[in-house]
């Protein structure tokens, strides 16, 4: 990486795999069970968290030095929730639609421990670039669990990837249906977000021992 | 020593200026604003009774495209041929019947025993088809659902849209997809002379919502809360509008 230092573009690797926030950090989890039975709105979340922690991040880092250890917390909360509040609006005023479909992931961005967590371990002792790459790297790692699983619940689920019926017509049994292949239901509901996100985890830590916490 | 950022002082002053400044921010922001929300809000009514009623931009089998923002005030004055305010047994005629707040009608009905909630329904137009559209609200799982149904001559549901504020995308949020709401097409609320509505219902075994006359349509898997709270919402709703549309046709 040219643009980058080594230790800048680990920023950004790190949390991609070795150090992911969701199969590693644990973090995140509420939202990567709730919101991806569909891969298109799996995509909009991750992109929506990854703005609101990039930013959070650069903000967060510029006051580090000013906020007062007491009330760190608090002042990370009220700063995360000023950037969605005023995201929303905007969005509301200039892209009326876009803020429709974003709906309900307005409100769940500020509820992301990954973002909270970023802040504190992180922005607080870092300088702004480096919290920025900080933000998309985690926001990368968190976003590209949300696909996989997205990907792999809408696939079995609905047979459908982005709303395209890419297994065939379920209902005028075309495609795969046409030999007996039925959706699994199962995939839809919350529980089986949770496999795949064990199963993800199980595939990684069996490939890279090291992951393998011990007890 | 002692950083200067842990005095106790210090944490006041810094809370002070912080909520200071954040809540003005967020004030300015909301002022600012407002206006142009509130006029993208009052589109988005135009928009969705229109889409009840079937005018609107959808292309293919899958999307929900509304009149665009910007033609939508002149089309709406086309199809909407007239809007009724009903309360007790008077209608009016009132050209902004559709900016009437269901929820502050239903808070002010419930607290006020007597007061006579005013109900909107408007009146539409389409290659000489007339379409009685109502507005209907009610509860999903986690929030406020809501929505248009509108009817033809004969009370059978011409056309439907649903919206939410909270629903569990990919679950409960399916109900402004097309899939569920075509389903609606078609389907009677009335058994003879008694009003039913419409069951959203569970082992329908109707993927292809081909029986008509069962008032009801395929549920949303993974989505039962919602679902019952689409039927009760047409059930409560669109029964209030009922003695009075008899009456209309009649006099008709």
């Amino acid at each position: 990486m040219g643009l980058l230092s080594k230790k800048d573009s680990k920023l950004i690797l790190d949390p991609l795999a070795d150090n992911n926030p969701i199969t590693i950090q644990v973090l995140g989890i509420c939202s990567a069970l709730a919101i991806t039975a569909q891969l298109k709105a799996s995509i909009v979340m991750a992109v929506s968290v990854m703005v609101v922690l990039a930013v959070g991040n650069v903000v967060i880092s510029l006051l580090r030095n000013v906020i007062p250890g007491k009330i760190r917390i608090i002042a990370q909360l009220i700063i995360v929730a000023a950037l969605v509040i005023i995201v929303d609006q905007v969005l509301k005023a200039f892209a009326y639609s876009l803020s429709k479909q974003l709906s309900v992931f307005i409100g769940l961005i500020i509820t992301n421990c990954i973002i909270m967590g970023r802040f504190e371990a992180f922005a607080l002792a870092n300088k702004p670039w480096r919290s920025f790459l900080d933000g998309i790297g985690n926001a990368a790692g968190y976003g590209l669990i949300l696909i996989i699983v997205g990907f792999f619940r809408e696939l079995l689920g609905s047979g459908t990837l982005l709303g395209f019926k890419v297994l065939g017509d379920p209902i005028a049994k075309t495609g795969l249906y046409a030999f007996g292949y039925e959706n699994n239901g199962f995939m839809l509901l919350s529980p089986m977000a949770l496999i795949v996100i064990g199963i993800i985890i199980w595939v990684q830590r069996s490939r890279n021992k090291e992951l393998i916490e011990e007890h | 020593m002692a950083k200067f950022t842990d005095k106790n002082s210090y944490t006041i002053l810094f809370s002070v200026i912080m909520v200071l400044v954040v809540g003005s921010l967020l004030a300015g922001v909301a002022q600012g604003l407002r206006g142009k929300i509130s006029e993208n809000e009052r589109f988005e009514k135009q928009q969705n009774i229109l889409y009840a009623m079937g005018v609107d931009n959808n292309e293919g089998t899958g999307s929900v495209e509304f009149i665009p923002t910007k033609e939508v005030e002149a089309v709406f004055h086309k199809y909407i041929k007239k809007q009724l305010v009903i309360q007790g047994d008077e209608a009016t005629e009132d050209e902004n019947a559709y900016l009437i707040d269901i929820k502050k009608e239903e808070t002010h009905a419930n607290d006020d025993a007597n007061y006579k909630r005013k109900l909107p329904l408007f009146i539409g137009e389409k290659e000489g088809k007339t379409y009685y559209i109502i507005p209907m609200r009610g509860k999903g799982l986690w929030d406020a659902i809501w929505g248009y149904v509108s009817l033809d001559k004969d009370l059978v549901v011409e056309g439907v849209y649903f919206d939410h504020k909270g629903e569990t995308p990919g679950l409960g949020a399916n109900i402004k997809e097309r899939f569920f709401m075509d389903d609606f097409e078609g389907e009677q609320i009335m058994n003879g002379n008694a009003f039913v509505g419409i069951t959203v219902a569970k082992g329908n075994n109707d993927p292809l919502n081909e029986r008509k006359e069962d008032h009801k349509v395929d549920a949303l898997a993974g989505a039962t809360i919602t679902g019952n709270g689409v039927t009760a919402m047409i059930k409560k709703d669109v029964a209030r509008y009922i003695p009075f549309l008899e009456k209309f046709n009649k006099e008709q």
